[in-house]
C-alpha cells in the first residue's frame, strides 16, 4: 500500500464507522476540492451509493460557476442535495458585499449560523428533485446528529488540533483544551443528547495527496482551481473575499508538480481568503461553529 | 513518492525532547528555507543563547499564523523516507494526548538525560509504548556532554533501562549515547563519543521497518457493516470492513465469531475496478456464496487458519484515563474492533504503578493507573492474544459517553457455554454445557396456602440472576392453556399430573431446571411424575400446619371450602398425602422464603445440578 491507499483506507473506515454510529448523518459539501474528494471517499466507502445527504450552505457569493458545478455533479452521482440559507441576513442586507458589517460578522451570518441552523433543522432546507431538476421545500426538520467536514490538518493551525470524531456542545463550541483520547481507531461515537459530532476523514491528508489522489482517481473539479490568463484558484470561497493566485498550473498533473516544486511552502493556502486576516480570524470563527 | 513513517518521541520533562527534535530538523535540512538563520538572528537580537529546541517553537508559531510547513505535524527526512514527529507531551496531565499520539506511532525514540538518569516519566513512557504495541523502540542517553562523555555513566542507565523496558516486555533495537546541543550522534557520530560503535539516531530510525508483519497473520476483519441498498436498484449484499491481518481470496471459506456461521468468498468489491484478494490494511467488502445472516461487530475469518478465541470473561491489562475510577460490577461498554458489548470488571489482580511497576492491591482502577484485571462480558467477544494479532488483542472501555480506558487481552477464562457443535443430535449433556448447569425436576407439594409457589418463584429468581435456565409450572400457567380442559374428577385428576410430568420431561431434556408447583395431594399421583423421570425428580415437600396455611389463606380458598363452597377441598373435605422420603422439606411455618430458597439452592449445590 502506498501513502495515497493508506489514506484513501482509513478515510472510508472512518465513513462507515460514522454511517453505523450516526441515524442521522450528513455531509457538508463545499464544491471545494476537499469535500470532492470526500464525496469520492462515499462512493468508494458504500459502493458507489452515498448513503446520505450532501449539505452545502449558500452564501449567495459563491462564485457562479461553484454553483453550477455543484447541481450538474450532484445530478450525475443521484445524491441527495441538501441546501441552506440565511434568508434573513440576506433580505436584511447584514453582509460585507452589502457594506453593513465586516468580513468576520458576514462569515457569522451567511456561514456560521447558516450553517446551525440548517444542521439542527430549524431554517428550512432545499432539497434536490432529481426528476424535475430543481430545488423544493424539504419536509424532513430532524437535527443532523453527525455531521462529515472535509477538514485537513494542515490547513491552518486551529485545525491541526482536531480530532477524527469531534464533540460539538449545544451551543457549537468546541473545547480544544479537553478532547477525548482517539486511539487504536476508536472513535468518540457515544454523545449527549444535544450535542453532535463533527467527523473529519480527511484530517490526515496534506493539500499535495489531495491533488495527487484528484489525479490518480481522476476526480471531477471545478476548472476554477486551473489557470486561466496567469492565475487560478487555490482555496474557494465567496468571490468578494477570495483572490486566485498567480499559477500557470493549468492542468490537474501542473497543480500536483507546482506544489511538489515547494513554490507555496511559505504562503497559506488560505492566504486568497480574506476573513482569515481579519482580527482573530479562522480560530474565532472555528470556535463559534464554522467548518 | 518516498515513504513515510510516524515516530513519536518521548520522555521525562527537560530530557531533551524538543532539542532532539530542532537538531534532527536542521540537521537533515529540513527546515523551511531561512529559517535557522532567522530563529539564530532572533536570539542575538534578544541576546539569548541559540537553543535548537527554539526551531520547534518556532515552527509551531508559524503554524498557528496559518503558514503551511509541508505538513501539520513537524517532519524530517532521511535519504530513505520521511518522518512524522508526532506531538506528544511528556507531562503527566497529558498522558490521554500522550496516548492518542502514540498509538498512531510506528515507532519511538526514548529520550533520557545522561546526568538526571532514569526519572518516573522515562519508566512511565516505556511502559505506554508497550501497551500500545510499539516494538520499534530506540534510546536515547541525551545530554552526554554534561558527564564528559562518559562510557560507565551510559552503560550503568543502559544496563538499568535494559531490564525495566525488558519487564515490559519492549527490547530496543539499540541505545545510543547522544548530545543533542552539540549533536554528537544525531545524523553522524562524534569524536567524543568514539568509544561509541553503534548507529546515529538517524541510521538507527532508518533501519526500522514499515510494519507489514500483519498481513503474515491469520485473517481477522471486523465487520463494520452489511450493506444492501435494494432501494437504489442494487441487490448485492456487502459485508464491509477493514482488512485487520492476514489476506484472504475469492473462494476461500470463512467462518464468522462469535456467531460460528460460515460461508465462502464470492467476491470482493471495489468502486470501478475488480480485485481476487485483499490484504491486511484495506477497506474492502465482500458478497459471500451462501448468505448468513452476520451483524457488525463479528469477526470474519479463514476456515483454514487459527480461529480466535471465544469467551466473556477476559484477563486483560488496562490503563485508565477517566476522571471517575473503574469500579467492580459496574457496567460500562467494551468496543473490541467493531464489537461493541457491555463489560464489567470483575476482579482486579494488581495495580501497577507505571513509573516503577509497583504493585499494589486495589478494588478500583484510577486515573492514570494500569491494572491487570478480570473483566466479564454481557456475552461472548471473539478475539486474539494482543502478543498474537494486535487488532482484535485490544480494545478500548467506554465510560458514560467518553472512552476512560484501554487494554490490551493476555488471556481468558473459557466459558462453559463454550462447546463445539457437531452435526448431530444435540444431547442432553451438550445443552447443559452450554447452559452450563443440569436440568431437574422439582416438584413442590404442601397444602394450599404452604407457600409452594412463593418458594418456587423466588428459587427462580435467584437461579436466573445467576444465568441459569429456568421455568416455573404451576397451576396458574398450565390449567389456563394446556389442561384447560380438565376437571377436578379422579380421571381428570391423574390426567392432570400426567401431562404435568410429560411436559415437566420434555423441559428437563430442553435444559431447562424446571420448577412445578402443585398441591398435588395423592402420593400415587406424585410416583407416575417419580417414574417417568427417575433421577432428574426432586421432591420437595414443602411443610406448613394446617392452621397456619388457614390463617394465610391468601386466595381465600379455605373460607369457600369451610362454607362448603367448594367440594373436596385437600386438608378440609380430602385428605393430603404428605410424602414419606421427600429430597428435601422446607418448613415454611419455621423457615422464610429465603431460608427455604438458601436450603434448596444448597442441596442442587452439593448435588451438581448448578
Amino acid at each position: 500500500m502506498d501513502r495515497l491507499d493508506e489514506l484513501e483506507s482509513q478515510s472510508i473506515y472512518i465513513l462507515r464507522e460514522a454511517y453505523s454510529k450516526f441515524g442521522n448523518l450528513c455531509m457538508l459539501w463545499s464544491i471545494g476540492k476537499d469535500s470532492t474528494v470526500l464525496l469520492w471517499l462515499a462512493r468508494k466507502a458504500f459502493f458507489n451509493h452515498v448513503p446520505f445527504p450532501l449539505v452545502h450552505v449558500d452564501t449567495s457569493y459563491k462564485i457562479p460557476e461553484m454553483i453550477k458545478y455543484r447541481d450538474k455533479l450532484a445530478l450525475k452521482l443521484k445524491v441527495n442535495m441538501v441546501v441552506g440559507q440565511n434568508k434573513a441576513a440576506l433580505n436584511d442586507k447584514q453582509t460585507f458585499p452589502d457594506g453593513n458589517v465586516n468580513r468576520l460578522v458576514c462569515c457569522k451570518n451567511l456561514k456560521t449560523e447558516a450553517l446551525r441552523n440548517t444542521l439542527s433543522g430549524e431554517w428550512d432546507r432545499y432539497r434536490l428533485d432529481h426528476n424535475k431538476k430543481e430545488y423544493i421545500l424539504d419536509e424532513n426538520k430532524e437535527p443532523y446528529t453527525g455531521v462529515i467536514v472535509g477538514v485537513r490538518s494542515d490547513e491552518e493551525g486551529s485545525r491541526s488540533k482536531e480530532r477524527y470524531f469531534s464533540p460539538r456542545d449545544k451551543n457549537n463550541d468546541w473545547d480544544v483544551g479537553d478532547q477525548p483520547p482517539e486511539l487504536w481507531n476508536q472513535f468518540k461515537t457515544d454523545f449527549a443528547p444535544g450535542t453532535h459530532i463533527r467527523i473529519h476523514p480527511l484530517l490526515d491528508w496534506t493539500e499535495l495527496d489531495i491533488w495527487k489522489y484528484i489525479e490518480r482517481e481522476k476526480i471531477p473539479i471545478t476548472e476554477l482551481y486551473l489557470s486561466k490568463n496567469g492565475k487560478r484558484y487555490r482555496s474557494l470561497g465567496c468571490y468578494p473575499c477570495t483572490n486566485p493566485i498567480d499559477s500557470d498550473a493549468k492542468t490537474v498533473s501542473e497543480i500536483v508538480k507546482e506544489l511538489e516544486s515547494g513554490k507555496f511552502s511559505n504562503i497559506a493556502e488560505r492566504s486568497g481568503r480574506a476573513q482569515d486576516k481579519e482580527d482573530g480570524g479562522l480560530e474565532t470563527l472555528r470556535k463559534e461553529g464554522y467548518m | 513518492m518516498k515513504e513515510q513513517m510516524n515516530i513519536v518521541i518521548v520522555g521525562h520533562v527537560d530530557h531533551g525532547k524538543s532539542t532532539v527534535i530542532g537538531r534532527l530538523l536542521a540537521d537533515t535540512n529540513s527546515l523551511p528555507e531561512g529559517k535557522l538563520d532567522q530563529v539564530r538572528e532572533n536570539c542575538k537580537r534578544e541576546s539569548k543563547v541559540f537553543e535548537y529546541a527554539f526551531l520547534l517553537d518556532a515552527l509551531k508559531d508559524e503554524q498557528s499564523q496559518g503558514i503551511t510547513i509541508d505538513s501539520a505535524r513537524c517532519f524530517f527526512k532521511s535519504s530513505l523516507r520521511d518522518y512524522i514527529i508526532i506531538d506528544a507531551p511528556g507531562h503527566i496531565e497529558f498522558l490521554k494526548n500522550m496516548i492518542s499520539g502514540a498509538a498512531r506511532a510506528e515507532a519511538a525514540l526514548l529520550i533520557i538525560d545522561a546526568d538526571e538518569g532514569i526519572q518516573e516519566n522515562s519508566r512511565r513512557h516505556g511502559y505506554m509504548l508497550s501497551m500500545l504495541g510499539i516494538k520499534q523502540v530506540v534510546v536515547c542517553v541525551n545530554k552526554m556532554d554534561l558527564v564528559d562523555y562518559s562510557k560507565s555513566v551510559f552503560d550503568k542507565i543502559k544496563s538499568d533501562y535494559s531490564e525495566f523496558l525488558g519487564n515490559v516486555g519492549i527490547t530496543p533495537k539499540e541505545f545510543i549515547p547522544i548530545s543533542a546541543l552539540k549533536g554528537d550522534n544525531i545524523i553522524k557520530g562524534s569524536e567524543s563519543l568514539s568509544w561509541f560503535e553503534g548507529n546515529s539516531v538517524l541510521s538507527s530510525l532508518d533501519s526500522f521497518k514499515k510494519e507489514k508483519s500483519e498481513e503474515e497473520k491469520p485473517f481477522r476483519m471486523f465487520v463494520q457493516g452489511v450493506y444492501k441498498f435494494t432501494r437504489k436498484g442494487d441487490s448485492r449484499r456487502i459485508i464491509a470492513g477493514r482488512v485487520d491481518s492476514g489476506s484472504i481470496k475469492v473462494g476461500d471459506k470463512v467462518v464468522f465469531f462469535p456467531s460460528n456461521k460460515s460461508s465462502e468468498v464470492s467476491s470482493i468489491e471495489c468502486l470501478n475496478s475488480t480485485r481476487t484478494e485483499v490484504s491486511a490494511g484495506h477497506s474492502t467488502g465482500f458478497t459471500l456464496k451462501e448468505q448468513v445472516y452476520i451483524n457488525r461487530g463479528e469477526v470474519m475469518c479463514r476456515k483454514d487458519e487459527r480461529t480466535p478465541y471465544v469467551s466473556s470473561s477476559i484477563k486483560s491489562n488496562i490503563f485508565w484515563m477517566g476522571k471517575e475510577s473503574m469500579v467492580l460490577d459496574r457496567w460500562y461498554k467494551l468496543k473490541l474492533g467493531t464489537l461493541e458489548v457491555p463489560v464489567r470488571l470483575k476482579k482486579v489482580f494488581d495495580v501497577l504503578d507505571a513509573s516503577s511497576l509497583d504493585g499494589c492491591r486495589r478494588n478500583e482502577i484510577n486515573r492514570h493507573d494500569v491494572a491487570k484485571c478480570l473483566l466479564e462480558c454481557k456475552s461472548s467477544a471473539a478475539f486474539d492474544m494482543f502478543s498474537e494479532i494486535n487488532a482484535s488483542g485490544r480494545f478500548v472501555i467506554v465510560d458514560d459517553y467518553d472512552i476512560a480506558g484501554g487494554g490490551i487481552i493476555t488471556g481468558f477464562v473459557e466459558d462453559k457455554r463454550n462447546v463445539v457443535w457437531h452435526d448431530r443430535e444435540i444431547t442432553r449433556e451438550e445443552r447443559s454445557k452450554i447452559l452450563g448447569h443440569r436440568s431437574k425436576m422439582i416438584w413442590f407439594t404442601g397444602l394450599s396456602g404452604s407457600g409452594k409457589s412463593t418458594v418456587a418463584v423466588a428459587l427462580q429468581k435467584k437461579l436466573i440472576q445467576e444465568g441459569k435456565m429456568v421455568y416455573v409450572l404451576d397451576g396458574d400457567n398450565v390449567r389456563h392453556g394446556l389442561n384447560k380442559d380438565l376437571g377436578f374428577s379422579e380421571m381428570d385428576r391423574i390426567e392432570n399430573i400426567r401431562r404435568i410430568g410429560e411436559v415437566g420431561t420434555l423441559f428437563v431434556d430442553s435444559g431447562l431446571i424446571t420448577l412445578a408447583a402443585f398441591i398435588s395431594p395423592y402420593t400415587k399421583d406424585r410416583n407416575i411424575v417419580r417414574n417417568r423421570l427417575g433421577d432428574d425428580f426432586i421432591e420437595v415437600f414443602v411443610k406448613c400446619a394446617i392452621d397456619e396455611c388457614e390463617k394465610r389463606d391468601p386466595k381465600g380458598l379455605y373460607k369457600k371450602a369451610r362454607k362448603g363452597e367448594i367440594k373436596e377441598f385437600t386438608g378440609v373435605s380430602a385428605p393430603y398425602e404428605a410424602p414419606k422420603n421427600p429430597e428435601i422439606t422446607v418448613d415454611t411455618s419455621k423457615l422464610s422464603v429465603q431460608e427455604s430458597v438458601d436450603k434448596i439452592y444448597d442441596y442442587l449445590a452439593s448435588n451438581d445440578v448448578i
